[in-house]
């Protein structure tokens, strides 16, 4: 056990299944990025933020494969190579270049096993990062795990530190369904303990990475780290946040949100992407249709505006939501109450 | 004798600790308290302990208030006589948290011990932590199925003042390799001799928990040469019953909420069983090769869903001194088990405690343990 970062514990998963399992190949655009440069070195960048590196050097290019700028051919072929029996973990780099291949996922992969009557198996793990923050403007910053979330047939993970990345990742290429790993691009250089095993985490199971008696908050990716600081500040003001991390859009954790709610009566939901039809606005229907006799006080949503990922720096961090405007939606649900007609 | 000022500061109960909260003082500013009296409970985030205090005396000052939240080793209250003026207490108090405030950080200020290192034996790799020293005769405690070293997180540094106390993760268990071999108590006790070989112990104290307890005693009967004494809580090998849903349930469960549940037996007072100690287990039960090796283990231990080994001549045939400890309530091995082993003296029963007293009423456990060693010493 030993410090790792969120890039290492990514790498350390790939490297580790694909030591393990010789069906377990790479490709995309620049996973093995860098080469014919005059230092010799095969992969000098190992992936557009340095993910991939030394995954070439280990496994050589017939199971590390550097394609051309075409998503729709890559990420069909790796779908297909997934229907052979290979468990390819393809990288999408940017999940906003999602819109040249959205046929080969929505069409063709989530649908393998229902068109073929359950006999279809699609092991293929499809990689990308997302979010703001990284000031790389509207075309590269994008959090659009609710388009996954919303087409069946697809499961969708999305890890929250080093520990739940490399565990997440390595169940995602031993799950034999089509899995979408979206990574957020700040993270990369965040560092806890990590095993140096293989070790996986379930798909479904919430994490509760705080508890507290008065608010249930819900919180996604990166934007776990800013619901713990916020809990902590909270407390020391008296106020006890349960954090809930559900790990997975699909499939969702329901019962430990609901659970959570029943227990505190207020939901803060913090959630990065755009908020029309987003997952805050999908757990906020679920709370007001299952647990409406347990709230105390409206559901707040802390989400960004509904506009395009700003590029000035300044309106990018405004834009965001931060741990100050979680502690605020926080307090504002403490202070409000719902009042019985009478 | 009036000029003695004791700082009593935030324990560490175990690696991971670095703060507690002060959940509730139990004895008042001016009350006289007792060397050993439970003076305080601290909440971890992973359990709430009662602290004892280490010295006799008045409890002139209670510096941190309930509920406040400290690292370990921050100054929480002051003990003296009655008679020492109380500019001399708060004298004290200014000059302890000025020193602790500049020492380079809370953990290593309390003095944190070593962390654990991975030893090679055989074909091998245990994770082992060691603290104290001295020249009494050393200690090693063995922890039970499915635990590891942490299972001796309010017991190791407690006992380790006079002596070095090794604790260790058994393979397949902890931060220990994976491989159990047969996963027979035989094969544990060969690794556990192998581990003091690596050591240079020719001679150790053993104490032994539940599956621990019966690595203990069969490493007792193979080489009773090695083993000053047994300290065995709520050891295997002494009947033929064990709680297998227990077992079974503890390898199936892979989500919080089972894990919950039969982690649950394991106590008698169910609120101990928090979700960071959950979430503990399951960051173990999670690695490559876990859950295979527990099952080896229990195919092994319990056939038939029942224990296979009888231990329990082990003791008058190797004359090995022995203490035995188990809790009334113990939901996994009966403590009947332990009747007619040993005489009354050396046979300590605790009311309303589980299958872990060493957690439970750790105190007991360590003032019992305390003066058995040290008679048995040399």
């Amino acid at each position: 056990m030993s410090k790792k970062s969120f890039r290492q514990a990514i790498n350390e998963a790939m490297r580790l299944e694909m030591r393990r399992d010789p069906n377990v190949i790479i490709m995309g655009e620049d996973v093995a990025g860098g080469r014919g440069g005059s230092a010799g070195i095969k992969d000098a960048w190992g992936g557009v933020l340095g993910v991939t590196r030394g995954l070439l050097e280990e496994f050589g290019e017939e199971r590390v494969l550097d394609t051309p700028i075409t998503e729709a051919s890559y990420i069909g072929a790796a779908a297909g190579a997934a229907m052979t029996g290979l468990r390819p973990v393809a990288e999408l780099m940017f999940v906003d270049f999602v819109g040249c291949c959205l046929d080969q996922i929505m069409n063709q992969t989530a649908k393998f096993r229902y068109m073929f009557g359950g006999k279809a198996r699609t092991p293929l793990v499809i990689r990308a990062m997302y979010g703001a923050g990284f000031n790389a403007a509207a075309q590269h910053s994008q959090a659009l795990y609710p388009l996954f979330t919303h087409i069946p047939g697809l499961k969708v993970v999305i890890p929250s530190s080093p520990y739940e990345a490399k565990g997440l990742l390595i169940e995602a290429i031993r799950d034999d369904d089509p899995v979408i790993f979206l990574e957020n691009k700040v993270m990369y250089d965040e560092e806890e303990d990590v095993p140096d095993e293989a070790y996986t985490i379930p798909f479904g199971e919430a994490n509760l990475t705080r508890e507290g008696a008065d608010v249930t908050i819900v919180a996604f990716g990166r934007m776990v780290g800013l619901a713990n600081q916020a809990a902590d500040r909270l407390e020391r003001q008296g106020i006890g946040c349960t954090v809930i991390d559900p790990r997975t859009t699909s499939p969702l954790d329901r019962d430990t949100i609901l659970e959570c709610v029943a227990d505190t009566g207020r939901l803060v939901i913090v959630d990065e992407s755009s908020p029309r039809c987003n997952m805050a606005t999908d757990i906020a229907a679920l709370v007001a249709e299952e647990a409406f006799d347990a709230l105390r006080a409206p559901i707040r949503r802390v989400v960004p505006p509904h506009t395009p990922v700003p590029f000035a720096t300044a309106l990018e961090s405004l834009y965001l939501p931060s741990v100050e405007k979680i502690e605020a939606a926080v307090t504002s649900v403490m202070n409000t109450r719902v009042t019985e007609k009478a | 004798m009036a000029s003695e000022i004791t700082a009593i500061t935030m324990p560490k109960f175990g690696l991971a600790m670095t703060e507690g909260k002060i959940a509730g003082w139990m004895v008042a500013p001016g009350a006289k308290v007792q060397a050993g009296e439970e003076l305080v409970d601290i909440e971890t985030s992973k359990i709430t302990n009662a602290f004892e205090s280490p010295v006799s005396g008045t409890l002139r000052r209670q510096v941190a208030p309930n509920g406040e939240t400290l690292p370990v080793g921050a100054l929480i209250a002051v003990v003296a006589d009655a008679s020492v003026p109380d500019a001399e207490i708060d004298a004290f108090i200014t000059r302890f948290q000025s020193e602790f405030s500049e020492a380079s950080g809370p953990a290593e200020a309390a003095g944190a011990s070593a962390d654990p290192v991975l030893v090679t034996v055989g074909t091998h790799t245990l994770r082992v932590h060691e603290l104290g020293g001295g020249d009494a005769t050393p200690l090693v405690l063995v922890h039970g199925f499915g635990g590891d070293l942490k299972n001796w997180m309010f017991n190791h540094a407690a006992l380790s003042h006079a002596r070095r106390v090794i604790a260790f993760d058994l393979p397949g268990h902890g931060g220990s390799s994976k491989d159990v071999g047969p996963g027979t108590l035989r094969f544990f006790a060969d690794v556990t001799a192998q581990l003091l070989d690596h050591l240079n112990l020719s001679r150790v104290h053993v104490m032994g928990h539940s599956l621990g307890g019966g690595v203990a005693l069969t490493l007792a009967r193979d080489v009773p040469q090695r083993v000053a004494s047994l300290s065995l809580i709520a050891p295997a090998g002494l009947g033929t019953q064990i709680n297998m849903a227990f077992i079974n349930g503890f390898i199936e469960a892979d989500r919080a909420r089972a894990m919950q549940d039969v982690l649950k037996c394991l106590v008698h007072d169910k609120s101990l069983i928090g979700r960071r100690m959950v979430d503990d287990v399951l960051r173990y039960k999670r690695l490559d090769g876990v859950q295979a090796a527990l099952r080896t283990v229990a195919a092994a231990c319990f056939p038939d869903g029942r224990q296979g080994d009888d231990l329990r001549d082990v003791l008058e045939a190797t004359q090995i001194p022995a203490t035995l400890m188990w809790g009334a309530a113990d939901e996994i091995l009966p403590a009947t088990q332990g009747d007619g082993l040993l005489p009354d003296s050396a046979h300590h029963g605790f009311v309303d405690i589980g299958h872990m007293p060493q957690l439970e009423c750790a105190s007991d456990v360590n003032g019992i343990v305390g003066t058995f060693l040290e008679r048995h010493d040399g």
